[in-house]
């Protein structure tokens, strides 16, 4: 009847162990009987989410699809295969653009994806001027599309318009490939919404001269394993998030001989490469998120599973997926991130959370890992006990620990991966995101940044329509 | 008078340590009344119901807390006080460990920090099924303390433990000690070759600290929650405490202890103890059918040992034939609903239908509420008394102030009571229910009358309360006091002015244990 050899797994032989989760009284009358107790530290589901709590933990596929979304996502790799224009590799036609987070008009566009599109116009010569550029864009010919639906991922406003010359990354063991815009660095630039003069030029110069010095390295170099990056990042005091200065140089240095071997073209151009990707402590941000997308690929469509594959935002919803239910999103209004601002702006500058780049913590990285970058608590305003408390939260809403992100001041744990939608309504604990600050108004640029939370209704909604697609009870 | 309603977001404590901060909030100088708890309906009823104003967002996840004062400063005095009681709780949550730990919020959390074992469970009815499923999903065993949980979701919770070879002790289980560990409302017994299934929390404390004064121990007592013997869930938990029990090394006999059980099941489980190899008796009460004292002695003769005089406490003196001035009711205010249960089926051989609360089927059905008249047994544990309120085993004070008001009712003939010792239960209830009783029998003289006290007291030296202090601090009160449940019965039973029959002859003998179902549960 069973596979253990004592019947109710030995319950009866062993020494009692206890977790107690209710009222106190019981925990401590153990306590004084010497009996090992563990305490859950209980609050009440999200409100709205227990009948769809009872029937999701009651899906008899549940516990297999999800040790089978954390299997795949923990064998994910991704490497660097190529560089190459959008319009090639993502099919992307002129007036065709892909944005983060989940779908989005004109109409509901937020200031920084506004002005995101405003300047992708102008780069693509759609427009002449901003006011035109909006005029196209509230018309018909113009099509928005999340980076999602075609398998890619953008930071911030996320735009990518076919000229742009993105990384194609794609993992060896699940076949999948996803895409990602070359990194513009901080500041007036066109993910933050900027789309001045300044901007454009430095997107042209980004298509002329770094896109294709960068696909000839990679070429010469031949696939470069980025997922190799991530551990090693978590060992230099990087979270993969907002703080990406270790395999932006680990990046350089791998290509930096493919690179400089390229003889044939000016060598001003070769040095203005190696001095833009080494100066922009963000370059790598744009290798991490792809890597992270193909590891939550990979758990995509599990019928049962309650594993969050995707975290993304548009400057105005906040929007999830989960393994067992496919393409759909859950959506909500996007909070507005709290934490330190750039210059004289401050809070009623910021615009609500925006960009894909929470992939990073849905696989594990980013706020999830924080405890391994303790010197990011000061750009988000928490001090180190913060960050230490943040990654050990993130166990209590994730399946597992990944084994090869980990984390040297818990002792080398690994990271909590594996987001399960049932333990972030059972406990009422949200993912932690870390991220930057848009400025509310298009064309401004970075205001901050700091950290948030996805809104609670998106897992609520995302419960029930796993339970909907749970097998009928009995 | 005046009110204040505050609600806390982002705050959580279970109900039994709100009830104390409340009752301590209730102390500080000019506070009439104080109301804290999560914003449950139920929570919210209360309050509602006695006059607070209470905001209509206020919801599950929410703290509120409403004071009720003399003035405002007195509100303000109930506010200082909250203030320090929660600093207390905070204090002694952030001694137990360091400042970045994170205490595991889920059980499954819990289970992956530390495998094995099994989860007591004591949180809220309407979500302890998913606290169960996850510590079932786990790999843990459950004893399931919550009660309210829906019949399906126990058949399916059951279902989904048997795939995965874990037991599931429970729904409204009070009782169980597993590997010598006592779990809820449990006593220190010996350990010993006796193995206990019960579908009777009371019952099984009652036929547990039995056998230890008989010299006999356990080797495991497995709850099975009141309703595993019906048909609706047909002994899911009991066929596998069963097994369990058969293939243990430490148990040679077992005794399945359980309120009316479904005639089918009872049959089933005795063919599954035959194909098992295991001696089985059964302590199942019903009209017609041995009291669990009677089921014990069975159960020794059955393993070869003796039954002992059980023990008593209390007046020595036979009592005088015709009381001068006593009623002529008895009035059965219990704790353990199988104890009640027990009383009720003994008394109305001699007295005729007993009222109650939890009343046997075709007796008549009153609240615990009401003024009691004639013949009753009220059980305090009942879910009318226990709304928004621990288990009278925790929190007495509802039955003590029943059994002082007995003394000034002059139709009260007879009180008999119980007091369940043991892990889990008030640490000093015989003080409590000892003074309780001294003003009941002072108003009784008073009045010129006497009140007989009667106490079934379950329980054994080893509890941390010890059975002995306790039975001397209750007979010094004037109670007599008895380990036998079934001997406290017959003993009230004899200080009635008028019994219409001797306690031994039955007034009938149905044939099912079915028969003794109650009538609205």
């Amino acid at each position: 009847m069973s596979t253990t050899e004592q019947p109710l797994r030995g319950l009866l032989t062993r020494d009692p162990s206890v977790v107690a989760a209710g009222a106190g009284i019981f925990g401590d009358a153990l306590r004084q009987q010497a009996v090992p107790v563990t305490d859950v530290e209980w609050r009440p589901p999200m409100d709205g989410t227990s009948e769809a709590l009872a029937r999701v933990l009651a899906d008899p596929r549940l516990a297999e699809a999800n040790a089978e979304a954390l299997r795949r996502i923990t064998a994910a790799e991704a490497e660097l295969v190529r560089i190459a224009p959008a319009s090639e590799v993502l099919g992307l036609k002129r007036g065709e653009f892909l944005h983060s987070g989940p779908p989005l008009t004109w109409e509901r566009a937020s200031g920084p994806m506004r002005g995101a599109l405003i300047g992708a116009m102008l780069f693509e010569g759609l427009a002449s001027t901003p006011e035109e550029a909006e005029e196209k864009l509230a018309g018909p010919d113009i099509s928005l599309a999340p980076c999602h639906s075609r398998g890619a991922v953008g930071p911030m406003a996320g735009v990518i318009s076919p000229s742009m010359w993105v990384f194609e990354l794609r993992d060896p063991v699940h076949g999948n490939v996803s895409h990602c815009s070359l990194n513009e660095g901080l500041g007036k630039v066109l993910r933050y919404g900027a789309y001045s003069e300044e901007v454009i030029t430095r997107l042209q110069w980004m298509r002329d001269v770094l896109g294709p010095v960068l696909a000839d390295a990679v070429e010469r170099h031949g696939p470069v394993d980025i997922r190799a990056y991530l551990p090693q990042m978590l060992q230099m005091g990087d979270e993969g998030h907002n703080r990406n200065r270790s395999a932006t140089l680990m990046f350089l240095r791998d290509l930096l001989p493919h690179i400089v071997s390229q003889t044939d073209r000016d060598p001003a151009d070769i040095a203005e490469v190696c001095r833009f990707v080494g100066a922009n402590d963000h370059f790598a941000l744009n290798l991490v998120m792809p890597a992270c997308k193909l590891a939550m690929a990979a758990a995509k469509d599990i019928p049962g599973s309650s594993v969050v594959v995707t975290m993304a935002r548009n400057g105005t919803d906040f929007g999830i997926q989960l393994a067992g239910t496919g393409d759909e999103w859950f959506t909500a209004p996007a909070n507005t991130p709290e934490g330190l601002f750039l210059g004289s702006y401050g809070p009623e500058d910021a615009n609500p959370d925006i960009g894909d780049s929470a992939i990073t913590e849905t696989a594990g990285m980013g706020g999830f890992v924080m405890a391994a970058a303790p010197a990011i608590v000061r750009l988000v305003g928490g001090d180190v006990d913060f960050a230490l408390t943040t990654t050990r939260t993130m166990y209590e809403i994730t399946l597992g620990e990944h084994p090869s992100l980990q984390v040297p001041i818990l002792e080398f744990r690994g990271a909590p991966i594996a987001i399960d939608a049932t333990a972030v309504a059972r406990t009422g604990v949200l993912p932690q995101i870390n991220t930057g600050m848009a400025g509310r108004v298009a064309g401004t640029g970075q205001v901050g940044a700091g950290l948030v939370t996805p809104p609670a209704e998106v897992f609520v909604d995302a419960l029930q329509a796993l339970a909907d697609r749970a097998p009928a009870a009995g | 008078m005046t009110d204040s309603v505050e609600i806390r977001r982002g705050v959580y404590h279970d109900s039994v340590t709100l009830m104390q901060v409340s009752q301590q909030v209730r102390t500080a100088p000019g506070v009439h009344d104080a109301l804290i708890g999560m914003g449950t309906e139920l929570n919210l009823g209360l309050m509602r119901e006695v006059g607070f104003q209470v905001p209509e967002e206020a919801g599950p996840n929410d703290l509120v807390i409403a004071l009720r004062g003399e003035d405002e400063d007195a509100l303000a005095a109930g506010q200082d006080k909250l203030v320090a009681v929660l600093a207390e709780l905070h204090e002694r949550s952030r001694a137990t460990g360091s400042t970045t730990e994170v205490a595991p919020r889920t059980i499954g959390s819990a289970a992956r920090r530390a495998p094995g074992g099994i989860a007591l469970i004591s949180t809220p009815g309407q979500y302890a099924v998913l606290d169960a499923l996850d510590a079932v999903n786990a790999g843990l065993s459950v004893m399931l303390f919550s009660d309210n949980v829906p019949l399906a979701d126990e058949v399916a919770l059951k279902d989904a433990a048997a795939a995965k070879d874990v037991l599931v002790m429970g729904p409204d289980c009070g009782t169980a000690v597993v590997g010598g560990a006592a779990l809820g409302f449990a006593n220190v017994v010996r350990p010993g070759r006796i193995g206990l299934v019960a579908a009777s929390g009371t019952g099984a404390q009652q036929v547990m600290t039995l056998l230890d004064l008989a010299g006999e121990g356990i080797s495991h007592c497995l709850g099975l929650g009141g309703r595993d013997l019906s048909s609706d869930v047909g002994g899911r938990s009991a066929r596998q405490a069963l097994k369990a029990l058969a293939a243990d090394e430490a148990t040679e006999h077992v005794v399945i202890v359980s309120k009316p059980a479904a005639a089918e099941v009872v049959t089933e489980l005795e063919q599954l103890a035959a194909e098992l190899g295991v001696p089985v008796s059964w302590a199942t009460l019903g009209r017609g059918l041995p009291d669990l004292t009677a089921a014990v002695e069975q159960t020794l003769t059955a393993v070869g040992a003796q039954a002992p005089t059980w023990p008593s406490w209390g007046p020595t003196e036979p009592r005088p034939s015709s009381a001068p001035s006593a009623g002529d009711a008895l009035r059965g205010l219990y704790c353990g609903g199988t104890l009640a249960d027990e009383a009720m089926i003994l008394a109305e051989e001699a007295l005729g239908p007993i009222s109650s609360n939890i009343p046997l089927q075709g007796a008549p059905q009153v609240s615990g509420h009401d003024t009691l008249t004639g013949h009753v047994v009220i059980d305090f544990g009942d879910d009318e008394l226990t709304q928004g309120r621990a288990h009278p085993m925790i929190d007495p004070s509802l039955r003590l102030e029943r059994i002082r008001q007995q003394g000034e009712d002059p139709t009260c003939g007879v009180l008999l009571l119980d007091l369940v010792l043991g892990h889990g239960a008030h640490q000093d209830p015989a003080g409590e229910l000892a003074e309780a009783v001294r003003a009941a029998r002072e108003a009784a003289a008073n009045r010129g009358g006497d009140l007989p006290v009667v106490v079934a007291l379950v329980g054994t030296e080893s509890d941390p309360q010890g059975l002995q202090d306790c039975a001397r601090v209750l007979s010094t009160a004037g109670a007599h006091v008895f380990t036998s449940n079934a001997e406290a019965v017959r003993a009230a039973l004899s200080h009635l002015a008028a019994p219409a029959e001797t306690a031994s002859t039955p007034t009938s003998t149905p044939s099912s244990i079915l028969e003794t179902g109650r009538t609205d549960r």
